[in-house]
């Protein structure tokens, strides 16, 4: 990552970014530039540099944000017609403290609406196309980001992951994509999506670039009361792994995977071994009931947050409407997306009365099983591993019409998003038709930093 | 008709003092303000902004259930009660349905009857919608107000009068528990009331009265809940369970029209805040800091007979009752003049605009005692109680302020009485008074003087003289 100083300056950053933007906007992965304050930035970073003044361990590099990130540069969107015209008033938490060490946005990138989806393709702004395949999608929700990085226009890019969003469109892409422990950065300025998983991170090109944005983005936020304190605090090289053991989570290694990816993990595998991990197989039964248990969690989380959506306040509001009532669903009509809706449908029906009980009482007991499941594990071995999703890119349009299939993508990354556990996703290989595949690392709450410092070993030593 | 049993429940949502809203750090404080003056994006609930709990607000929930003699949770979480409505921004209100903070007590009335409590919850205030014909207007100043709500428990109360003591103790105890403002003009205590009427042990179908803002409205709507539902059950009808408003001009309660019946809030926990955890150290330690309670002082303040609506009137006020208490504490019987005081001269309409806190328990006392030692008429003794509620006496001793109005009474027989008993029982005195008493008369000279000289001067000799003949005979 290229960092301004005396010889390098700022504007160079950041038009060099600017400008392999628009060569690639075929990929769709802005839906808005901010092109102008940018480059005042740059120059202002710059003009420092020259006084000799204090600029920052991110001075001048331009990065993207997650069109869901609220900030003064642009509208904040979300990737929704509801928010379309949506000026925030206020900078969300991670954004400032990566500007405050002169990172600078150069632009907002696509998303599904609302975060809703794994693939990109759910947004009101149209799809964004893989770094690899303009066939296939960038996966998702995050893809906008996943994608900028892969091509190099930005070298990080911030996302947000609830229950795969950062690690499965890093996959995709052949990009590390780092979703932290829950409450390890703020959620603070981030349009909600399921509050009890949301997670802040990012996109980026190695380990040790991961490690520095998140050290800076990570840390106690009073206006978020589910940050947590500060721990992020290591140099990667002073982590080393206590039990030099990592499980390899057979569960997602069977039927219904992809045999390249399946390969690509058993090539990870040996190389941690090349760098003196032993690998030992380990079975998770409780796993399989992970995504049942996040489409009662993550909809009823999401049909509420999305209340506020009311036009009353801000955003869409409907042109036509008789009453209240017509004033809310017109509204809600036209601003959400069909998975929005689906979503808030799902959401709504388990927390109805009568039904409270049966789905969302009962995922959030299954939860704590399954957070005890993976503790158990995790008291054995310093990281797991296993794939972040059961395939590679597919293509555009191929899930579109069957959500079900869609939500089986997030098969084997909302495990982790429901213990609150950090899980890495670490570009580890490619198909034999050229498309990206990652791995995933997870581990112990807090013990993120550990995550990398084991993908940088193999990073670099394998 | 006298054989129906009225069972009455009440909810309070009572309006916490705290000096910023419970979760988003913006003035509590919305009085004689603009509308949408004390707005931040959490109260208008901009994407991405999260509730942060006010801890001021904790406290004042504790300091309101340790003064309704209620259990304290230890452990106690939020949770998210959704439905739609212009004057709720997040399309839900954060509430407490599942562990409220505040658990089961008891409320002793003044009548001797006692209130069970089933719980309180500590809970945000929706903002204010106002309608003009075809549009409305929301103020979202109150949106995130704390609001403590407090629901009583069953048996519940049988009659209006018992319900509007209950609201009026209500009222008391959280006055006393410093938890709230207590200004009912202004919102601070709203009251919903649910009333059925049965024959039998099994409860009639009941109404909720919603949003009565005042003792006698509470007790007035539910004096008419009850007539109505004996009047419908009578020729036969049925009662609906249903949510009334009430209109203080027609003296009526009728169904709220907009309120749709069986809502389904589909109550979530809300995962933005995490759960409250007290310790029984963070507990006690308020528990200690918190005065004498209104049923203290009723027990205290019984020995000294005063009729029930003075010592009512005196306990709405903790500040007089602790003053009346310290009195009390000093000499008992100077009390019921000094609880006198307070009832009839300082709480007469004209002269509640004093500041209570300005007297002193210890210059009170001085005062009754005055009195009682008639140094000063019982007419100068309130002209001078009075004074001591003046800023400007506030160095002043009730003596100096007495002397300065030119008040004191020593020429008075009974000041003088008290003086000459003294000097008579003094021993130096012994041998004159005995003297004057087998009619050696010279000696009276060497009595009067020393009634003189402790008098300092200011007694009447003759009126010594005679006195102390006519108690020597």
């Amino acid at each position: 990552m290229k960092i301004a100083d005396k010889n390098t300056k700022a504007v160079e950053l950041v038009r060099d970014a600017l400008d392999k933007a628009k060569k690639f906007e075929a990929y769709h992965c802005f839906i808005s530039m901010n092109e102008a304050r940018a480059l005042e930035r740059a120059r202002e970073i710059d003009k420092k540099i020259a006084k000799g003044e204090p600029v920052g361990r991110l001075a001048g590099v331009p990065f993207a944000l997650k069109d869901n990130y609220l900030s003064r540069d642009g509208n904040t969107t979300a990737a929704a017609r509801m928010l379309e015209d949506f000026a925030a008033p206020i900078t969300a938490t991670a954004v400032k403290r990566l500007e405050a060490e002169g990172a600078i946005v150069i632009g907002r990138t696509n998303l599904d609406a609302f975060a809703h989806g794994g693939s990109t393709e759910n947004s009101y702004f149209g799809v964004t196309h893989n770094s690899a395949d303009m066939e296939r999608v960038s996966g998702g929700s995050s893809g906008g980001s996943a994608v900028a990085v892969a091509l190099g226009i930005v070298p990080f890019a911030l996302g947000s992951d609830t229950g795969g969003s950062i690690r499965q469109p890093a996959s995709f892409n052949g990009v590390y994509g780092v979703k932290p422990t829950y409450g390890a950065v703020s959620r603070y300025g981030v349009v909600a999506m399921a509050s009890s998983t949301d997670t802040m991170g990012c996109f980026a090109t190695t380990a040790e670039d991961a490690d520095l944005i998140m050290k800076i983005m990570a840390g106690k936020d009073e206006k978020d009361s589910t940050t947590l304190d500060d721990y992020w605090t290591k140099d990667l090289d002073e982590i080393t792994p206590k039990k030099k053991k990592i499980g390899l989570i057979t569960d997602f290694m069977g039927e219904g995977v992809d045999k390249e990816v399946v390969s690509i993990v058993k090539d990870y595998a040996k190389k941690l071994e090349k760098v003196g991990f032993e690998i030992e197989e380990v079975k998770l039964p409780i796993a399989k009931y992970a995504l049942a248990i996040y489409y009662i969690v993550q909809p009823a989380e999401v049909a509420s947050n999305l209340s506020r959506y009311d036009g009353i306040r801000y955003g869409h509001r409907a042109a036509e409407f008789d009453d209240l009532a017509g004033l809310y669903n017109n509204t809600r009509d036209e601003g959400f997306m069909t998975e929005n809706k689906r979503r808030i449908m799902i959401g709504n029906f388990v927390l109805s009365s009568g039904f409270y009980d049966a789905y969302y009482l009962k995922a959030q007991k299954a939860r704590t099983l399954l957070i005890n499941g993976y503790n158990e594990l995790l008291e054995k071995y310093d990281a797991l591993l296993c794939p972040v999703a059961p395939n590679p890119a597919f293509k555009i349009g191929e899930n579109t019409s069957d959500p079900l299939k869609m939500y089986l993508e997030d098969v084997m990354t909302v495990p982790t998003s429901l213990t609150g556990m950090p899980s890495v996703s670490v570009p580890a290989g490619k198909t034999k038709a050229g498309l990206p595949v990652g791995v995933q690392l997870i581990g112990q709450r807090r013990d993120d930093q550990l995550l990398l410092s084991i993908a940088k070993t193999v990073e670099e030593q394998a | 008709m006298s054989e129906y049993k009225a069972t009455i429940g009440i909810e309070c949502h009572v309006q916490l003092n705290t000096k910023t809203k419970l979760f988003s750090g913006v003035d509590n404080d919305a009085v004689d303000k603009e509308p949408n003056a004390c707005v931040s994006p959490v109260d208008y609930a901009l994407p991405g902004v999260l509730p942060v709990l006010n801890k001021a607000a904790i406290e004042k929930c504790v300091r309101a259930g340790l003064a309704m003699n209620c259990k304290i949770n230890l452990a106690s979480r939020f949770d998210r009660k959704h439905y739609y409505y212009p004057d709720l921004p997040k399309g839900y209100q954060i509430t407490q349905m599942y562990q409220p903070i505040v658990g089961s007590g008891i409320i002793h009335l003044p009548d001797g009857s006692e209130v069970k409590i089933h719980h309180a919850h500590l809970e945000e205030d929706a903002a204010k919608s106002t309608h003009y014909g075809d549009y409305s207007l929301v103020d979202l100043n109150r949106a995130g107000t704390p609001l403590l709500e407090i629901v009583t428990d069953l048996p519940g109360m049988h009659s209006a009068a018992q319900a509007r003591l209950y609201c009026e103790e209500l009222h008391r105890l959280m006055m006393y528990a410093n938890a709230t403002n207590g200004d009912l003009y202004q919102g601070n205590m709203r009251f919903d009331v649910n009333v059925s009427v049965s024959k039998t042990d099994k409860l009639g179908t009941r109404t909720e009265t919603k949003n009565l803002n005042s003792f006698r409205s509470v007790e007035r709507a539910i004096e008419y809940e009850i007539k109505r539902q004996i009047s419908v059950l009578e020729k036969g009808g049925e009662v609906k369970q249903q949510t009334l408003g009430w209109n203080d001009a027609t003296g009526k309660t009728s169904p709220q029209r907009g309120k749709e019946e069986a809502q389904d809030y589909r109550y979530m926990p809300d995962p933005d805040l995490p759960p409250v955890v007290l310790t029984q150290e963070y507990v006690d330690k308020i528990a200690a800091s918190m005065g004498a309670m209104p049923q203290d002082y009723r027990s205290k303040f019984g020995v000294l007979n005063l009729d029930d609506s003075a010592r009512e009137a005196i306990i709405n006020y903790p500040i007089l009752a602790e003053r009346l208490s310290e009195v009390c504490d000093k000499d008992v019987k100077l009390a019921p003049r000094v609880a006198n005081w307070f009832a009839s001269v300082l709480l007469a309409e004209e002269n509640l605009d004093k500041d209570f806190k300005l007297a002193t328990g210890a210059e009170l006392t001085e005062l009754s005692e005055m009195v009682e030692k008639k140094e000063l008429s019982s007419t100068a003794g309130k002209e001078v109680f009075l004074a001591l509620y003046n800023a400007k006496n506030t160095s002043k001793t009730p003596h100096a302020l007495a002397k300065e109005m030119n008040l004191l009474q020593e020429n008075d027989e009974g000041a003088l009485e008290a003086i000459i008993d003294e000097v008579l029982t003094a021993p130096e005195c012994a041998k004159a008074a005995e003297d004057v008493r087998n009619g050696e008369m010279k000696a009276i000279g060497f009595l009067v003087g020393q009634v003189m000289k402790k008098s300092k001067g200011k007694a009447n000799p003759a009126t010594v003289n005679e006195l102390i003949k006519k108690k020597l005979s």
